[in-house]
């Protein structure tokens, strides 16, 4: 205790006294900003729950124009991504280097497959004339008295799939991050918690889908079956 | 005391522009901060001046209604988002919170640097959005004003404010994990000095707040920029929803500026009444409370705003309850004085000043609270007195409570005390000279945001806006002998004043790592035996 200050090393920086200190410091902080991004993602919530609260009928309406099929494939591939991201994890505790390298270029496949093909349904969107705020906005077997309140429902689904599409690709340099310095042999059974801490925010972000996924495209399913 | 002139601190451990533009050390980014607000502050600072000389005279003739608008828009964002919020948690926090728990540094340094460098990047964009044109939609960018009709640098400076703030966000967290895993051994929760608790309250709100007003800001550019229709009445969308996401941060965020302060206050009220503040415990929870109860009453902004009579009465009792554990605070303080041995330095006038004022600008906030009272006053000067009650009678005399306070350890020099009560002194006078007449002003109805006014009012703003001067010199002092003594004060031994915490506990200005060695504290806060066991050992 009397030996103040240390030299620094990657699993044992200056101001810590002990590894496992700083480990804990690490993984308390992702949680927290964690909380923040629930915060940040809660305020698009609300603001969903209050529109969906105004005008149920519509939303029901407009959620059958997006494709659940779709939606459903696409949430497939992105809990195969929190496996593989786990798996990453796990490799990193066991401190086989290859296999992190594996693991991790497996998570960035499917994460950038969810991407892409979200990027498809935006596309479909345009071509079907359901973009909020353009003047040549049409959603079928709607009023036109109704067309404004359908534009609300577009507005959050993009809002809300475009700010959880920012987070991957934010995730998604992260990953890369990770590969470069799994590649350079930077972490091992001792030092693999950025690997750890960053499979956290991947897995919130999959959870933030999870949520997304029902509440916009499945508002009216079950009538139909 | 020591003279060793050689001795190594984290002033003089390495030199040039580069060695404070990449420090990792909590201590140097904390004078970064400091100067970065400093800056804004004589920013919005100019603009409060071009404010109180159009308000000199009824008709509207220094400046045009539109540019009136752009003058106080700007002189709010300034200094909420660029001098307030981060003024004392960014500076005295970031310097003093570690080493009050006996810690070498914050959890992550480096995401405190780049907290700095993101404030800086925000101030960019509102600096610019400033000098290009400003905007003129209140710093409260209510909707549809803003989304659609103004055509001021909004999505410049809401970007700027957006960007800001993530750098308060990153502090709140690397307080809140400091806080919890790096306390010095024996540092328990219950021994932590109170101003920790403050900033721990603090950073509480900073990190539940502050995304909110984020994600408000994203839907704010969207709309702006995409028409998405989200605000927008026409199509169905509610511009009210914008007012309780805006104000569901924007009310915590006046606790974001006051309760450091209140924590500053906790130390000096102790140090210069030598005795342990009264209540520890009430004190420290009712930062928590002040904390959790400061996000159940954004709707009180909201009383003439469409909201339904009964979310009024509650919105109403609940910002009753916040005057508790405010109060709570107040009596303890006093308490704390109470057969203490009371001496009379300077942060010690500031702190009492902030006791009154504050007390004032809280009490006016209850006149608020109350839905009757409320639609009288709404939107007129008296809104305008209670707020700068609070944050410049509250925030701002708690900051130099605490720049005085501490100025000797973060520099190792004495500011010229005579120099420095009289300042305190015109500030205290200056600040209610302007303000005051404000709260008479706007009982008698003078509305807020208007350039021109009825000449029955003129006496009132005259008085205003020379008390307005009388301030701008109480502040410009500080600025001058703070200078001054960098070079010519009085060279401050480790503990000028005879306080309890862990950092005067150690050399001033403290060494890089700002311990020699790991302290052991075996103490509670404030226990003043600790200090007259030091001083008979000296002598």
């Amino acid at each position: 205790m009397a030996d103040h200050s240390h030299t620094e090393t990657l699993d044992l920086r200056v101001q810590f006294d002990t590894a496992e200190q700083q480990k804990d410091c690490s993984t308390l902080g992702m949680w927290i900003f964690l909380i923040t991004e629930v915060m940040f993602f809660g305020g698009m919530f609300a603001a969903y729950t209050i529109y969906r609260q105004f005008y149920p009928e519509v939303f029901a309406i407009a959620s059958t124009s997006l494709n659940a099929k779709i939606g459903a494939f696409n949430t497939c591939v992105l809990l195969l991504s929190s496996f593989t991201m786990v798996m990453a994890v796990r490799a990193g505790q066991l401190g086989k280097q290859k296999a992190i390298v594996g693991w991790l270029i497996l998570t960035l496949i499917f994460g950038g497959a969810f991407l892409g093909v979200k990027g498809i349904e935006w596309h479909e969107k345009f071509v079907e004339h359901h973009i909020p705020g353009q003047a040549e906005f049409h959603l079928e077997g709607l009023p036109q008295s109704e067309q404004g309140h359908a534009q609300i429902f577009f507005s959050l689904y993009f809002s809300m799939t475009g700010l959880h599409a920012l987070h991957m690709v934010v995730g998604a340099g992260m990953l890369i991050w990770l590969l470069l310095e799994a590649r350079k042999g930077t972490f091992s059974a001792k030092y693999y918690t950025p690997i750890d801490v960053g499979g956290l925010y991947w897995h919130f972000v999959d959870i933030i889908w999870i949520f997304l996924f029902p509440l916009l495209y499945l508002i009216d399913r079950h009538l139909k079956v | 005391m020591q003279l060793t002139a050689e001795r190594e601190h984290y002033l003089n451990a390495s030199y040039g522009l580069k060695s404070w533009l990449l420090t990792k050390d909590h201590k140097r980014i904390g004078l970064l901060y400091l100067f970065t607000i400093t800056l804004f502050f004589f920013i919005g600072g100019a603009f409060a001046t071009l404010i109180r000389l159009e308000l000199l005279t009824p008709q509207g003739d220094l400046v045009s209604d539109d540019v009136y608008n752009r003058l106080f828009t700007m002189h709010a964002i300034a200094m909420i988002f660029f001098f307030m919020i981060p003024s004392i948690p960014a500076v005295l926090g970031n310097f003093f919170l570690p080493i009050m728990i006996g810690a070498r540094d914050l959890a992550f340094p480096r995401i405190n640097l780049l907290s700095w460098y993101l404030l800086v990047a925000g101030g960019a964009f509102a600096l610019f959005a400033m000098i290009a044109g400003g905007v003129d939609t209140g710093w409260t960018f209510y909707t549809p004003y803003s989304t659609t009709y103004a055509n001021g640098w909004v999505i410049a400076t809401a970007l700027g404010i957006f960007i800001a703030g993530f750098s308060s966000i990153l502090t709140g967290l690397n307080f809140i994990v400091t806080v919890h895993r790096m306390r010095a051994p024996g540092m328990t929760w219950f021994r932590m000095p109170l101003f920790v608790w403050a900033n721990y309250a603090t950073s509480l709100i900073q990190i539940l707040g502050t995304p909110v007003l984020a994600v408000t800001i994203v839907l704010l550019f969207v709309e702006r920029v995409f028409h998405l229709g989200i605000f927008d009445p026409a199509r169905g969308g509610d511009p009210v929803l914008f007012q309780h996401l805006f104000w569901f941060y924007s009310h915590p965020a006046v606790y974001i500026m006051v309760l450091p302060g209140m924590g500053v206050i906790s130390e000096v009220i102790s140090t210069f009444s030598r005795k342990p503040v009264f209540g520890y415990a009430f004190v420290a929870f009712s930062s928590v409370a002040i904390a959790v109860l400061g996000f159940l009453v954004w709707g009180h902004h909201l009383f003439v705003s469409t909201q339904s009579a009964f979310a009024g009465l509650v919105f109403s009792f609940l910002s009753y309850f916040v005057a508790i554990p405010s109060a709570i605070k107040v009596f303890n303080w006093t308490a704390t004085l109470y057969k203490g041995s009371i001496s009379f330095e300077t942060p010690m006038l500031y702190a009492f000043g902030f006791i009154g004022l504050f007390t004032i600008g809280g009490l006016t906030g209850l006149f608020l609270a109350a839905l009757g009272i409320d639609i009288h006053v709404t939107d007129t000067y008296f809104v305008v007195a209670h707020f700068h009650y609070v944050m410049v009678g509250g925030t701002i005399m708690a900051f130099l409570a605490g720049m005085h306070f501490w100025w000797p350890k973060i520099t190792g020099r004495m500011y010229p005390e005579g120099w420095a009560k009289l300042s305190a002194l015109i500030v205290f006078v200056g600040f209610n000279l302007t303000f005051f007449p404000q709260f008479i002003l706007g009982y008698m109805g003078m509305p807020r945001r208007y350039h021109a006014y009825p000449p029955e009012f003129q006496v009132l703003n005259v008085l205003s806006t020379a008390g307005a001067s009388v301030l701008a010199i109480g502040y410009l002092m500080p600025m001058v002998y703070f200078t001054w003594s960098l070079k010519y004060g009085k060279v401050a031994g480790a503990n000028p004043w005879g306080a309890t915490g862990l950092e005067w506990k150690t050399a001033s200005p403290p060494p890089v790592h700002n311990f020699d060695e790991t302290p052991i504290v075996t103490h509670d806060a404030y226990d003043y035996s600790t200090v007259h066991g030091e001083e008979i050992q000296v002598g």
